[in-house]
């Protein structure tokens, strides 16, 4: 089923927010980095709406995620892609659903191993709690309240929604 | 048991890589998807990833070999494994210690993956046969049967640079008979669906009834590379010089040597290749190696990637098959 959220409105209140960020902040020449694949989604539309520069980056993190023992190669499309200098660069880390943590914290190692960051800040369009790692966002789109068996998705890149159902077992 | 089936788990996952033959061109097309993916860790600035952390990799090369085995130990060094470089030519079995008692001992030290080259046909499949089951076994060479992983980089090239197996002409030119390349090759190329294979070399190196492997068979130079796509340069091993099968590497050169003109018979835009170490002057002329068309260079660069693909994917079902097998979290 899907959730009632105007996930376009969304996205518009979150770059008004960022802006500000990016401004109280003195970020400079902040380039935006997606988690694939609708953090990449979600970051392409903040950096149109505020005109930024820096091309988009993409992180895929199969490689970096911590249960490799446990379900192997996760299946993607494409590889990370980075096209500008890390080092001492102010980055905006951005994913569409933050939940145990887990994918930030393997984006950041997989950042890490770009470079050195001068700052990086995290950005989500959903916080649906549930962390199991100590990770929280810079700034929120919305909160999610969900069970612990329903599965939250977004899904695009047209026509942004958000897609919840409950989930095996 | 077919080493094909012996390959792969009941789910029709890669489980050891022994040899192309058998395989399907779904696998074969994932090994190539996956390099694709591991491509780019090259050109980072920290070339690793760490996907295989934790894991023990133990080269296991009876045969001398520095492209392979320095290639197979960078890719599992980018994968963040460990690796053991054996060359066991020079320890143990000079002391008498048997094959199954120098393997006994790496499984003691609790190994997770040999890559093995060896001068018998066959060596790599009898030692996945042997190892306990939590161990993967990649054929980096066996005698004059497969060299799956040079198979790979090789098509890895071709599809990186020529994009669509179905309409190419490939031409694998020089000592097809002891080739373990060529047989892998020519597999790799059939599987992927390419229409037109050639072998072309002396009567006396192209292994007989060969045509039942899907090519054709050529015994002049100019007959076989005309308008081929892709030339694929074999070396001409020096004991094959030495032998009664060749007159000398200066006649062989004259008969089979790719030179600058001689090239020019094939596509215009053709692709050179040699899986190394190259004989200048003997197989293939400088101008040539070094030439606009020849992508030597970017085959050892490609199979480091291939070698990454391989090697991840033989541990990820390892992992599957020890437990595991939850599902993935969809949305954290």
């Amino acid at each position: 089923m899907k959730q009632d959220f105007d996930v376009d409105a969304l996205v518009d209140d979150l770059a008004v927010n960022l802006r500000r960020m990016i401004e109280a902040e003195a970020l400079v020449n902040p380039a935006l980095v997606g988690i694939c694949t609708g953090g990449v989604w979600i970051a392409e539309r903040l950096r149109t709406l505020l005109r930024l520069e820096e091309p988009l980056g993409e992180l895929n993190i199969a490689f970096y995620r911590d249960d490799f023992s446990r379900v192997g190669i996760h299946p993607t499309v494409a590889p990370s892609r980075l096209p500008f200098d890390v080092d001492n660069r102010d980055l905006i880390l951005v994913d569409d659903i933050l939940y145990t943590g887990r994918t930030v914290r393997a984006a950041l190692n997989e950042l890490f191993d770009y470079g050195r960051p001068r700052c990086v800040k995290l950005v989500v369009l959903f916080d649906r709690g549930g962390r199991e790692l100590p990770v929280q966002a810079d700034l929120v789109g919305a909160h999610l309240k969900l069970g612990q068996r329903e599965h939250a998705k977004l899904i695009g890149p047209e026509n942004l929604a958000l897609e919840i159902h409950r989930g095996r077992g | 048991m077919h080493a094909a089936n012996l390959q792969l788990d009941s789910h029709g996952r890669l489980r050891h890589f022994l040899g192309i033959e058998g395989l399907s061109r779904a696998l074969l097309t994932e090994i190539l998807d996956n390099a694709e993916r591991f491509a780019p860790v090259g050109d980072r600035a920290v070339k690793k990833v760490p996907l295989l952390r934790g894991k023990t990799v133990a080269n296991l090369f009876f045969e001398p070999s520095t492209r392979t085995r320095t290639t197979f130990d960078l890719a599992a060094k980018r994968l963040s494994a460990d690796v053991l470089n054996l060359n066991i030519e020079a320890s143990s079995t000079k002391k008498g210690e048997s094959l199954t008692d120098t393997l006994r001992n790496l499984e003691a030290m609790q190994c997770d993956m040999f890559v093995v080259r060896h001068q018998t046909s066959g060596a790599a499949e009898f030692i996945a046969r042997q190892v306990a089951p939590h161990i993967s076994v990649i054929n980096g060479g066996d005698g004059r049967h497969e060299h799956p992983t040079q198979a790979m980089l090789d098509v890895f090239t071709i599809r990186r640079l020529k994009h669509d197996f179905t309409r190419l002409r490939v031409a694998i030119v020089g000592d097809v008979a002891h080739s373990r390349v060529a047989r892998s090759e020519i597999h790799a190329l059939r599987i992927l669906g390419v229409p037109d294979i050639r072998v072309v070399g002396p009567k006396t190196l192209i292994p007989p009834r060969v045509e039942t492997l899907g090519v054709s068979v050529h015994h002049t130079l100019e007959d076989g590379i005309r308008g081929a796509d892709v030339v694929v340069m074999l070396r001409l091993q020096q004991e094959r010089m030495q032998s009664a099968l060749l007159p000398s590497a200066h006649e062989y050169f004259r008969e089979y040597g790719l030179t600058p003109q001689r090239l020019k018979l094939a596509a215009r835009d053709a692709l050179v290749m040699h899986p190394g170490p190259i004989n200048r002057g003997v197989e293939i002329d400088s101008a040539v190696a070094d030439g606009a068309q020849s992508v030597i260079l970017q085959q050892v660069t490609y199979g480091i990637a291939v070698r990454m693909a391989v090697m991840s994917m033989v541990m990820a079902t390892q992992s599957l098959a020890q437990g595991g097998n939850s599902g993935a979290s969809d949305d954290d």
